[in-house]
C-alpha cells in the first residue's frame, strides 16, 4: 500500500499506545524528521514516561517542529495525537508555515495494543489507558478531514502497515528541475495583437489553425529550448480575450509554456462556476466575449484556470513566478494564505486617495535569495527592487506589454497598439514625482537597515568561501561608519590590508626583496610585477562622467560627480571646493584618454596612493612624527656636545659619545625620511594621484585583467592628465630567473636610496591561487630609512634591530585575504545591480576586520 | 634626554662629594627601562658640571611593557618621545642615581649639603604642556630664574608652528636637594603623564617630596592634580591633607566661607539645565515610554529611572565603550528587578533603520545631531521621523550665535572638536519647520540657559509633536 505526501509536510502520526507508531517511524522516515513526544519529555525530565512533564514536553517540541518547518523540513509527530485537541497544534503548524498536514492513522485492534504493551516494561499504565485511547481514535476517524488533515491515510491492520510505502511527491509549484531559459510574460488582459507582437519580438513564430468554421487554434514554435511563462491576468478589459486564451492553453498543453493564475482569471472562473460575482474591473468584457464561443470553449476555460498552480519555483530555486508576487517564507509551498498571496498580495488595510487598497510592499523586505518576478498592479517601467520585479507595465491601460528574459534578465517590450481600458489610479505613481529621477531600488537603498550590519556575520564571497565578521568587530564598525563614512551609496570597496614582506636576516635590514620573491616562488607564482610604493594616503576615488550619470548608476542626487574617500569610507577632503577640482581634474583626463567611449562607460572607480602623505596626516605629523624628531635632536645634540669636552680624557665617555653619536645621526636620518612625503598643499595643483587598480568602470571589475593591463591604462590615463595624476613605475619580474630578481632587487634599493617608501609585489594575474588557496594579492617592501618612521629613529642600531627581526605577518596575511576578498565581493555585486545592503555588507565587513587589533607597524 | 647641574661655588668640584659621583670616570647604572649614566663634562675649581644622560630604550618600552599606556597610547608606539625628552622616567633616574644628595645628606660635605647654594641645572629637553608660561608659574615661586628655549616642530616647514619642547635653564641660590626634589616632581607635572600606574602610594611620595614648599605654591592644585594624573580621589585627598593638618586662621575662614556662597549662587550649569527642561518637556507630553537616542554615558536616563512615570526608559548610542560606562553609572548590575526592567540600552546607530526603535512615545535627541555630517543628516531624520515616529521628539543642539559669549572660545571656533556644524536659530529653526512639515509634526522651540537679548541662549530646543 503506497502512502503519498508532499515533500514539505507536517505528518501527525494517530493511535493508542502499542500501535506501532514509532517502530513504524523508524523504518520510514530519518531520524531527525521524527519528532516524539516520549523522546521529549525525556529531554525535559529525564524519564521518556514522565506524564508530569507532558506540558513541557510539548512544548519542545512544537518549538522544534517551527523549527524545521521554517526551514523546510519534513516533520513527523509520533505521539498519540488520539484526541482533538492535542491534534490542533498540528493543524496549526501547518497553517502557520503553509504546509500541508498529513495524518497517518493506526487504526489496529486493541488487543494487539494491550499485548505489545504488556512486553515493554517502562509502559506500566494500565490497561485502561489504552482503552480510552482507542475510543478516542476511534471517535476521531471520520473527523480528521474536517479537522483540518488534506490527506488521511488509514491502517487498518498490522499487516497493511508492514506492507505501507511512503511515497514523497514533490508540491505542484516545485519546477527546480526546468532551467528554461524563459521568456516571463506579464499581464495580457487579453491584448492579443500585442502578445503576438512580443512573441514574434521575442522570437516566437506563432501560426494560427483553423479547426472547422467556429473554433481556432494556435500552434506556437518557441526559439530553441526556450519556455515562456505566463503571469496571468490573461483576461478582462481587453479586446480579444477569447484568443489570448487560446493561444496560452494551446501552449501550456503543448509544455511550451507555464502559467499561473490571476486574480481576474480566478474571479472570472468563479463566474463561469456560476458564483455571484460584482460584474466590474473589466469582468464584462470577458463575459461578453466568451458568449459566442462554444460551451466546451467555456468548460475548457473553466478547467484550465482551475488547475493553475499559485506560482512556481523554476530553475533549481532561483526563480519564482507568480501573479502578485511571493514571499520569501511563502516560496515553495502550499496553503490557502500562499494562494492568496499569489492572486492578489498583501494589503495594509488602508485605502488610499483613489479608494485603492494600500499594498503592503512585500519587495521593500524581501531579503529572499530566489529572484520574484511578478505583475498585478501596473508600473509605468519594470524596476528592480530587492531581487523582485514587477513587469506588468499596463498593456491594457496604453502602456505596454513587457518580457522578462531569464536568466538573461533581459527586459523586452512592445507598446500597447490603443488605449483599451482607463485606469482608476494615473500610471505614474506619486512617489516617482517627489523623486522623479530614482529607481524603487535607489529609492529604498536611501536607508540601510541595521539587522543588515551588526551581529556576526557570515558573507559568502566569491574569493575566498565564508568570511565571518565577529559582533565586537561590526560594533567597532558600526561607530566607524555612523560618525565618519560617507553616504553609503559612495561607498562599493574599501581597500584591503597589505601585508610586509617576512623578516629578512640580512645584516642593517629588516625587510628586503628576496622573501618577497621566495614567498611567490614558494606559492607556485612564477610571474610577478614591482610597483613602486607612493608613500602618501589610501584614496579610493569615484568619478563620473556627469551629475546625472551619478545619480542613474549610484543614486546618488546633489553631491557632485563623484568623491574620493579613505580607506575607512571617510570622505578625504572636508573642503567641497577641493573635491570638486580634483575631481574636475581626473574627469578632464578620461575625457582626454577616451576612457569614457574605451570601456563604455559613464563612470570608473579606482585605487590610489593620494599625495604628500602631509596633506591627511597633518596631526599626525605634528602630534608624533615631527614632536619626536624635534626632541631627538635638541637632547642628543646637547649630549653630544656635552660629551666631546670629556671624551679625549675619558675612556669610557668615547663610548658614550660615540653611541650618542650614531643617535643623532640615526635621528636626522629619522627627520629627512619622513620630510621625503610632506610638501605644503596650497591648492590641489600642490596633490598627486598615483592610481593602481582601475577597479571597475560599467559591467566590468577589472579582476580578470593582469597588473600590467591596469599600470598601461591607468598609465594612459596619467599621460592625459595636467599633472595631478602620476604614473607608477613598474617592472615585471619572473621570479624563477635569477636576473630578473637581481635586477629588481637593485631597483628597490635605489629607489629605496632616494627616500623612496619601497616597492608592492602582486602576482602578475590580480587574482592568483597559490598552494593553499589564494595568495596575498600584494606584499609590500619597505626601504631601510622608510623604515624609521615606523620602527623608530634607531631601529638600526644592531641591538634594536636583532630584537625587532622577530614579528609575525601571519595574522596579517590572514585578514589581507579575507579583506582583499570582501572588497573584490562588493564591487561584483554592486556591478551585478545587485540592492545596496548587499554591497554594504561587504564593505562593512572590510571595516570590522579591520577593527581587529593587529600590530600596526606590519 | 640630558640633566646637568653646575655649581659655582668654590671650591666648584665639592660638587662630586655632594652628589656621591666622583668627576673622575662615567658612572652608568642599569635601569628597568634602559641605562642612566653620570659624568662630568666641565670640572674647574670655578665652575663644576655634573650631567644626568638617560639612554631608554624604546624597542624594550613597546616589547616589555607592563606600565600604562601613557598619553595617546603613545608607549605602545615605537616612534616615541620618551627616549629624548624629560619625563618620569627621569624622576626615576634621579632618585635612583642621587639618592643620597636628593635627601640632603652628605659623608664629607653634610654642611655645604645643608647649605643654599648658587646652582643652575638645565634640561634638554623637557616638555611643557601648558607651554612657558606654566614653566614659569611652577618655578618662579621657588626663586628660579627661568631661561627656556623653545623648538620649533621642523626648520623645514616653519607653518606647523613651535613644539612643545624646550630646553630650560634654572638658575637659583637652592640646597642641592630641594633643586633634585623640584626637579623630581615638576618635570612630569610639566609633562603632565607617567610611566607607571598612580596608585595611593602616590599620594605619600608627593607629600613627602612637597614638604616644606608645596602647601604654599601657587600652583598646588595644578601640581597635585597633574602629579596624581588627575584622579580626582587621589588629589582630593592629598589636597586635604596638604592643607587641613593646620586650623585655618579666622581671616583665610571667612575667605572660604565667601568662595561657599559663591558656590551655591553660581547658576546651575548648562547641561543640567538643559536635562531639566528636556524633563519637563517629557513629562508635559505625557510620554510613558522614552528613547534617548545618542545617551552618552546615561545622564537624562539617570534622571528618567528616577522618575516613576516613565515605565520604560532606552538609551542607545552608537559607542559601545560608552554604554559600558552607562551601565556602570546608572548601577545596572545592581538595580532592583523592577527599575531594572524599566531600562535597557541599545548599541545602535541613527543612521541605519531600526525596527527596535518603533512604537515608543517619545524620544530625546539632545546634544547629538550636530555630530553627524550635515549632509548624512537626511538619514537620521528618516530613521527618527519616519520609522521610529514616536509621538513626540525633543532635539536640542548649540546655537552658534551664542559663542561670541563665551570667553575662552577663539571666534569661529566650534564648541567642541567633534562638532560638524552648529547653526544660528534660524538654521534650526528651518531646518526643523522643514523636517516637521515633511514627516506630518508640528514645532515649537524653547531656548536653554541665560538667554540674551541679541545673540539668544546657549543651547536651542525643538519640541516635534505627531499630529
Amino acid at each position: 500500500m503506497k502512502l503519498t505526501i508532499p515533500e514539505l509536510a507536517v505528518v501527525a502520526l494517530v493511535g493508542p499506545s502499542g500501535s506501532g507508531k514509532s517502530t513504524f517511524a523508524r523504518k520510514h522516515f530519518r531520524g531527525t524528521e521524527v519528532l516524539s513526544s516520549d523522546f521529549c519529555r525525556g529531554l525535559v525530565s529525564d524519564d521518556e514516561n514522565s506524564q508530569a512533564a507532558t506540558n513541557d514536553a510539548f512544548e519542545v517540541l512544537h518549538f522544534i517542529a517551527s523549527k524545521r518547518l521554517a526551514a523546510g523540513k519534513l516533520v513527523v509527530i509520533d505521539a498519540t495525537n488520539v484526541q482533538p485537541e492535542a491534534r490542533k497544534p498540528i493543524i496549526a503548524l501547518g497553517r502557520e508555515y503553509h504546509c500541508l498536514p498529513v495524518a497517518i492513522v493506526f487504526d489496529l485492534p486493541e488487543k494487539l495494543c494491550q499485548e505489545r504493551n504488556r512486553t515493554r516494561p517502562d509502559r506500566d499504565f494500565g490497561p485502561h489507558v489504552i482503552r480510552q485511547q482507542s475510543q478516542q481514535l476511534r471517535r476521531s476517524l471520520r473527523g480528521l478531514e474536517r479537522e483540518g488533515f488534506r490527506r488521511v491515510h488509514v491502517l487498518r491492520s498490522p499487516e497493511e502497515a508492514d506492507a505501507a510505502e511512503i511515497v514523497r511527491e514533490p508540491l505542484w509549484n516545485n519546477l527546480k528541475h526546468e532551467h528554461g531559459p524563459f521568456d516571463i510574460i506579464g499581464d495580457v488582459h487579453g491584448c492579443f495583437d500585442e502578445l503576438l507582437d512580443l512573441l514574434t519580438k521575442l522570437g516566437y513564430s506563432v501560426e494560427a489553425r483553423s479547426n472547422g468554421a467556429t473554433s481556432q487554434s494556435y500552434s506556437v514554435r518557441p526559439p530553441e529550448g526556450r519556455k515562456a511563462i505566463f503571469l496571468g491576468d490573461l483576461v478582462d478589459r481587453g479586446p480579444k480575450i477569447p484568443d489570448v486564451l487560446r493561444l496560452v492553453m494551446g501552449m501550456v498543453e503543448a509544455g511550451t509554456a507555464f502559467c499561473v493564475p490571476g486574480n481576474h482569471d480566478v474571479k472570472l472562473m468563479r463566474k463561469l462556476r456560476g458564483k455571484d460575482v460584482q460584474i466590474t474591473h473589466g469582468l464584462a468584457e470577458s463575459l461578453e466575449q466568451l458568449n459566442p464561443e462554444s460551451p466546451e470553449f467555456r468548460a475548457t476555460v473553466l478547467e484550465f484556470i482551475d488547475e493553475l498552480v499559485s506560482h512556481y519555483v523554476l530553475d533549481d530555486g532561483k526563480l519564482v513566478v507568480a501573479h502578485a508576487g511571493m514571499k520569501e517564507e511563502m516560496q515553495g509551498r502550499g496553503s490557502g494564505k500562499v494562494r492568496d498571496f499569489a492572486l492578489y498580495g498583501e494589503t495594509t488595510g488602508e485605502t488610499d486617495e483613489f479608494g485603492l487598497p494600500v499594498r503592503y510592499n512585500w519587495a521593500a523586505e524581501y531579503r529572499g535569495r530566489a529572484m520574484v518576478v511578478y505583475g498585478h498592479t501596473p508600473v509605468p517601467q519594470p524596476d528592480w527592487l530587492n531581487r523582485t520585479i514587477n513587469i506588468d507595465t499596463g498593456c491594457v491601460f496604453g502602456g505596454s506589454l513587457t518580457a522578462l528574459r531569464h536568466p538573461e534578465r533581459e527586459l523586452l517590450s512592445v507598446p500597447a497598439r490603443a488605449t483599451y481600458a482607463q485606469p482608476i489610479k494615473p500610471l505614474v505613481a506619486a512617489t516617482a514625482e517627489a523623486t522623479p529621477s530614482l529607481t524603487s531600488q535607489q529609492i529604498h537603498d536611501d536607508l540601510l537597515d541595521i539587522d543588515d550590519v551588526i551581529g556576526k556575520r557570515i558573507v559568502t564571497t566569491r574569493l575566498h568561501h565564508n568570511v565571518t565578521v565577529r559582533e565586537e568587530n561590526a560594533l567597532a564598525a558600526l561607530e566607524v561608519i555612523s560618525r565618519f563614512a560617507a553616504n553609503p551609496k559612495w561607498l562599493i570597496y574599501l581597500p584591503p590590508t597589505m601585508s610586509p614582506t617576512e623578516t629578512t636576516s640580512l645584516p642593517g635590514f629588516l625587510e628586503y626583496p628576496t622573501e618577497v620573491f621566495a614567498y611567490y616562488r614558494r606559492e607556485g607564482v612564477p610571474r610577478v610585477v614591482c610597483e613602486e610604493k607612493h608613500m602618501g594616503s589610501r584614496a579610493v576615488v569615484i568619478v563620473c562622467r556627469d551629475e546625472d550619470a551619478a545619480r542613474r548608476r549610484f543614486g546618488v542626487i546633489g553631491e557632485g560627480i563623484g568623491i574620493c574617500y579613505t580607506r575607512t569610507g571617510r570622505r578625504f577632503f572636508d573642503d567641497a571646493k577641493i573635491e570638486t577640482e580634483f575631481l574636475k581634474k581626473i574627469h578632464t583626463a578620461c575625457d582626454a584618454a577616451g576612457f569614457w567611449e574605451q570601456f563604455q562607460t559613464d563612470w570608473i572607480c579606482l585605487d590610489a596612493e593620494l599625495m604628500p602623505w602631509s596633506a591627511k596626516a597633518q596631526e599626525l605629523l605634528r602630534q608624533q612624527y615631527a614632536a619626536v624628531g624635534a626632541a631627538a635632536q635638541a637632547s642628543l645634540s646637547e649630549t653630544v656636545a656635552s660629551l666631546e669636552h670629556l671624551a679625549p680624557k675619558i675612556g669610557d665617555a668615547l663610548v658614550l659619545l660615540e653611541r650618542c653619536k650614531a643617535r643623532l645621526n640615526a635621528a636626522n636620518l629619522y627627520v629627512d625620511a619622513y620630510r621625503h612625503y610632506c610638501w605644503s598643499v596650497q591648492s590641489v595643483s600642490d596633490l598627486k594621484l598615483a592610481p593602481f587598480h582601475l577597479l571597475v568602470t560599467e559591467g566590468q571589475v577589472h579582476v580578470q585583467k593582469d597588473h600590467v593591463w591596469h599600470m598601461e591604462k591607468l598609465g594612459e590615463l596619467c599621460k592625459a592628465s595636467d599633472g595631478l595624476l602620476l604614473a607608477t613605475p613598474y617592472k615585471q619580474v619572473d621570479v624563477t630567473d635569477a636576473a630578473t630578481v637581481e635586477e629588481a632587487t637593485r631597483w628597490w634599493e635605489e629607489l629605496t636610496a632616494h627616500g623612496g617608501e619601497g616597492m608592492v609585489v602582486k602576482p602578475m594575474d590580480f587574482i592568483a591561487r597559490g598552494r593553499r588557496g589564494l595568495t596575498q594579492p600584494a606584499v609590500k617592501c619597505r626601504g631601510p630609512e622608510y623604515l624609521r618612521i615606523i620602527y623608530g629613529p634607531e631601529y638600526l642600531l644592531p641591538e634594536n634591530l636583532e630584537r625587532l627581526r622577530s614579528r609575525s605577518t601571519s595574522a596579517k596575511r590572514s585578514f589581507a585575504l579575507r579583506e582583499f576578498a570582501l572588497g573584490i565581493e562588493a564591487l561584483e555585486r554592486f556591478v551585478r545591480n545587485e540592492p545596496l545592503r548587499r554591497v554594504h555588507e561587504c564593505v562593512f565587513g572590510v571595516l570590522a576586520l579591520e577593527s581587529e587589533p593587529v600590530d600596526p607597524r606590519l | 634626554m640630558l640633566l646637568t647641574i653646575t655649581y659655582t661655588g668654590n671650591p666648584a668640584t665639592d660638587l662630586g662629594y655632594l652628589l656621591h659621583k666622583s668627576p673622575s670616570r662615567v658612572h652608568s647604572f642599569e635601569q628597568v627601562f634602559g641605562k642612566a649614566h653620570v659624568f662630568y663634562p666641565e670640572t674647574s675649581p670655578e665652575r663644576c658640571t655634573a650631567a644626568l644622560l638617560l639612554e631608554i630604550d624604546a624597542i624594550g618600552l613597546v616589547r616589555n611593557r607592563r606600565g600604562p599606556s601613557g598619553e595617546a597610547h603613545r608607549l605602545e608606539q615605537y616612534v616615541n618621545d620618551r627616549p629624548y625628552a624629560a619625563s618620569s622616567f627621569l624622576s626615576v633616574a634621579i632618585a635612583r642615581t642621587f639618592g643620597t644628595a636628593i635627601t640632603g645628606r652628605s659623608k664629607e660635605r653634610q654642611k655645604l649639603a645643608e647649605t643654599p647654594l648658587p646652582l643652575e641645572t638645565r634640561i634638554a629637553v623637557l616638555p611643557c604642556r601648558g607651554g612657558e608660561n606654566l614653566l614659569r608659574r611652577l618655578f618662579e615661586p621657588l626663586a628660579y630664574e627661568v631661561t627656556a628655549l623653545r623648538h620649533p616642530l621642523d626648520t623645514k616647514f616653519p607653518e606647523w608652528g613651535e613644539s612643545a619642547y624646550f630646553t630650560v635653564t634654572l638658575k637659583a641660590i637652592v640646597r642641592l636637594s630641594d633643586l633634585l626634589t623640584h626637579l623630581y616632581v615638576l618635570i612630569p607635572v610639566l609633562d603632565d603623564d607617567k610611566h607607571y600606574w598612580v596608585g595611593d602610594a602616590e599620594v605619600e611620595k608627593l607629600l613627602r617630596h612637597g614638604e616644606g614648599w608645596l602647601r604654599d605654591h601657587p600652583e598646588r592644585e595644578l601640581i597635585t592634580n597633574r602629579y596624581l594624573k588627575h584622579q580626582k580621589r587621589l588629589a582630593r585627598e592629598a589636597l586635604t591633607r596638604l592643607i587641613g593638618e593646620e586650623e585655618p586662621e579666622a581671616e583665610e575662614l571667612a575667605e572660604i566661607h565667601t568662595r561657599e556662597e559663591e558656590a551655591i549662587e553660581k547658576p546651575i550649569s548648562l547641561a543640567e539645565q538643559r536635562i531639566g527642561a528636556v524633563m519637563a518637556v517629557l513629562r508635559i507630553s505625557g510620554a510613558k515610554r522614552v528613547l534617548d537616542l545618542g545617551c552618552g554615558e546615561g545622564r537624562l536616563l539617570r534622571e528618567l529611572l528616577k522618575d516613576k512615570t516613565f515605565a520604560e526608559i532606552v538609551g542607545l548610542d552608537v559607542s559601545h565603550r560608552v554604554l559600558e560606562i552607562a551601565a556602570q553609572r546608572l548601577h545596572l548590575d545592581n538595580l532592583p528587578t523592577m527599575q531594572k526592567e524599566r531600562i535597557r540600552l541599545l548599541h545602535g546607530s541613527l543612521t541605519y533603520r531600526d525596527a527596535r526603535l518603533a512604537g515608543y512615545d517619545a524620544a530625546t535627541v539632545v546634544e547629538v545631531i550636530e555630530h553627524q555630517d550635515a549632509p548624512r543628516l537626511a538619514a537620521f531624520e528618516r530613521v527618527l521621523f519616519e520609522f521610529a515616529h514616536p509621538q513626540t521628539v525633543v532635539v536640542t543642539t548649540p546655537n552658534v550665535e551664542y559663542n561670541v559669549k563665551f570667553e575662552t572660545l577663539p571666534a569661529g571656533k566650534m564648541r567642541h572638536k567633534d562638532h560638524r556644524f552648529e547653526w544660528t536659530r534660524a538654521e534650526f529653526q528651518s531646518w526643523a519647520t522643514k523636517i516637521a512639515a515633511q514627516f506630518g509634526y508640528s514645532v515649537r522651540f524653547l531656548p536653554i540657559g541665560p538667554e540674551d537679548q541679541t545673540v539668544g541662549s546657549p543651547t536651542q530646543m525643538g519640541i516635534f509633536s505627531r499630529q
